[in-house]
């Protein structure tokens, strides 16, 4: 104990005041150059690209719509018309008179029962058609032809068989989204690798054990990549399919603004339902990148 | 006296479509307890696919294989399989590969606690203990291998199997693991019977080698006792007559009586 600490003394008593500023000039600078600096740089690379964009996209539409003869609205005016609309999204003025965010999030319920349904029927399908070849030379055809058809060409006859608006948006969104997935947990329950399926059998693994344990995670990537693609198809069903059932949906919004020529609401629907569709895609991929971490072999 | 694992004149052919290609012919072989037994060829003559088949993975077209005079014919963990490829889980911890095996098949003879000593105590045995949280992509291609040999080493098997166990490593690397092998062997006195093409691997570490002739319809052409006292060390018998004598006949064998024809 006693080394040390005379050690340390004897060179403050040599050369006090020198150390102490040196490390005073060289510890300030550092937390701001050294942490904050390359973050804010970071964040301005990915910010100001689109930022700058967005901009030149905007001042070019301003200057083709600022005419007079000019059939769409130019950026300004579509401000000044549907300010209600960009500033509150959740405001209620009546039964028919409501916020685009109220709109979005009764489109979101119906995506989220319709896309609810296809994960699961879809993932069960899909490990059914896996499992099986004879599911599969029997299904695969039917399903590839099946997958090709619009989604609004489904609404008639799911109109026809459910009588009723609301069921039949949602069967569209399941129709439109289901396929993906089916084809994409087939693919991946027929890669499972044969060596997981020697240990599976070496262990004695029940069918239970073996679903959960070694198809669900060595699937799973592919499983995700169905489930992504199943998302933006329900997003772009369920606008369609609005626009033609109607109710209250962010869809039927658009077709009735359009019935109203106001152009101007029309244009912030399309940017809620970008912005919408980007956040479900991230929000899928997301969960993605959680649930495989460490899937990929080797 | 029945032995303890008996291949009896088991034939394999494989058909695809109208043709039937043969495989293995009339491969008798009896094992005993706590014997080292290797099983050297060239690649292509069913080696392997014997392995496969006394592991249940395959079924024979003539013949059986009997283990303490019961026949066999499905996998199970009394024969654990350590794959050539190490075919760990990757979405598992090296802990969590183990113990999903311990899991399964000690789970109606011990309690939680006991699965988990059990599995720590496997993994120490491979001196993997330290990586038991790391995931297979995170460590090395023998690493990997300790780690699969814990597994089957884990179902307490009666009889361990080995697929070219260190067929994918660097020498160095191999060299330490069949060490461990020996070291494993030697404290536990399991059963094994290991593939290999490797000719100083097997004479090092085997009491028998039975040399196979080559495919199609590959047959036993030798078998040879390593008559070496164990433990054995591999820089003590790089000048040993015995371990030099064992050496020139399965190079013999292999390279002169049935020489690998086939353009690789």
């Amino acid at each position: 104990m006693n080394m040390p600490m005379r050690k340390s003394e004897a060179i403050s008593a040599a050369s006090p005041a020198v150390a102490e500023v040196l490390r005073l000039k060289v510890a300030k600078p550092s937390y701001v150059q050294a942490k904050l600096l390359p973050a804010l740089t970071a964040i301005a690379a990915r910010v100001v690209p689109p930022l700058v964009m967005l901009a030149v996209i905007l001042t070019v539409w301003q200057v083709l719509c600022m005419k007079p003869g000019a059939t769409l609205p130019a950026p300004s005016k579509i401000w000044t018309e549907a300010y209600d609309l960009i500033v509150d999204p959740f405001f209620v003025a009546g039964p028919q008179d409501i916020g685009l965010g109220w709109r979005v999030l009764i489109s979101l319920q119906r995506v989220a029962i319709g896309y609810g349904l296809a994960g699961l029927i879809g993932i069960g399908l899909g490990t059914i058609i896996g499992q099986s070849v004879w599911a599969m030379r029997g299904l695969d055809p039917i399903f590839q032809i099946l997958r090709t058809i619009s989604p609004l060409a489904w609404l008639p006859i799911s109109l026809a068989a459910f009588r009723d608006s609301q069921p039949s948006a949602i069967f569209v969104i399941f129709i439109t989204s289901v396929w993906p997935i089916i084809i994409n947990t087939a693919v991946g329950i027929r890669n499972i690798p044969q060596d997981y399926r020697n240990v599976a059998a070496v262990l004695r693994l029940n069918h239970l054990e073996f679903f959960w344990k070694i198809m669900i995670p060595s699937a799973a990537p592919y499983i995700f990549t169905g489930l992504r693609i199943g998302i933006g198809l329900s997003w772009l069903a369920i606008v369609a399919a609005e626009m033609l059932t109607g109710g209250v949906g962010v869809g039927f919004f658009i077709w009735d603004a359009w019935n109203s020529s106001r152009l101007s609401d029309i244009v912030v629907a399309l940017v809620y339902i970008g912005v919408v569709g980007f956040i479900l895609d991230r929000i899928v991929a997301g969960i993605a990148v959680i649930v495989t971490r460490g899937t990929t072999a080797n | 006296m029945t032995s303890y694992l008996k291949i009896d004149h088991v034939d394999k052919s494989f058909h695809r479509g109208s043709r039937e290609t043969e495989v293995l012919k009339d491969i008798t072989l009896s094992i005993e307890s706590g014997e080292y037994v290797s099983i050297i060829g060239h690649s292509g003559c069913g080696k392997s696919t014997l392995l496969n088949i006394v592991a249940g993975l395959l079924p024979v077209t003539r013949g059986a294989v009997l283990l303490e005079s019961q026949e066999v014919n499905e996998p199970g963990p009394d024969r654990a399989v350590v794959f050539q490829n190490h075919s760990l889980l990757p979405w598992l911890t090296v802990y969590q590969n183990v113990k999903l095996a311990v899991d399964k098949v000690l789970s109606s003879t011990r309690s939680r606690d006991e699965r988990h000593d059990w599995t720590m105590h496997n993994l120490e045995l491979v001196q993997m203990a330290h990586a038991k949280d790391k995931r297979p992509a995170e460590i090395s291609g023998g690493m990997k291998q300790r780690v699969g040999l814990a597994r089957a080493l884990a179902m307490e098997p009666k009889v361990l199997l080995l697929d070219e166990p260190f067929g994918a490593l660097d020498a160095l690397t191999r060299a330490h693991l069949q060490d461990s092998v020996m070291a494993i062997h030697q404290k536990l006195g399991n059963t094994v019977l290991m593939i290999t093409h490797d000719v100083d691997e097997a004479v090092l570490l085997s009491d028998r080698i039975v040399m196979m002739t080559n495919g199609p319809a590959a047959r036993i052409g030798e078998v040879l006792e390593v008559p070496l006292a164990r433990p054995r060390r591999r820089l003590e018998l790089a000048a040993n007559a015995t371990y030099l004598k064992c050496r020139q006949r399965v190079l013999e064998f292999l390279y002169e009586r049935h020489s690998f024809v086939e353009a690789a």
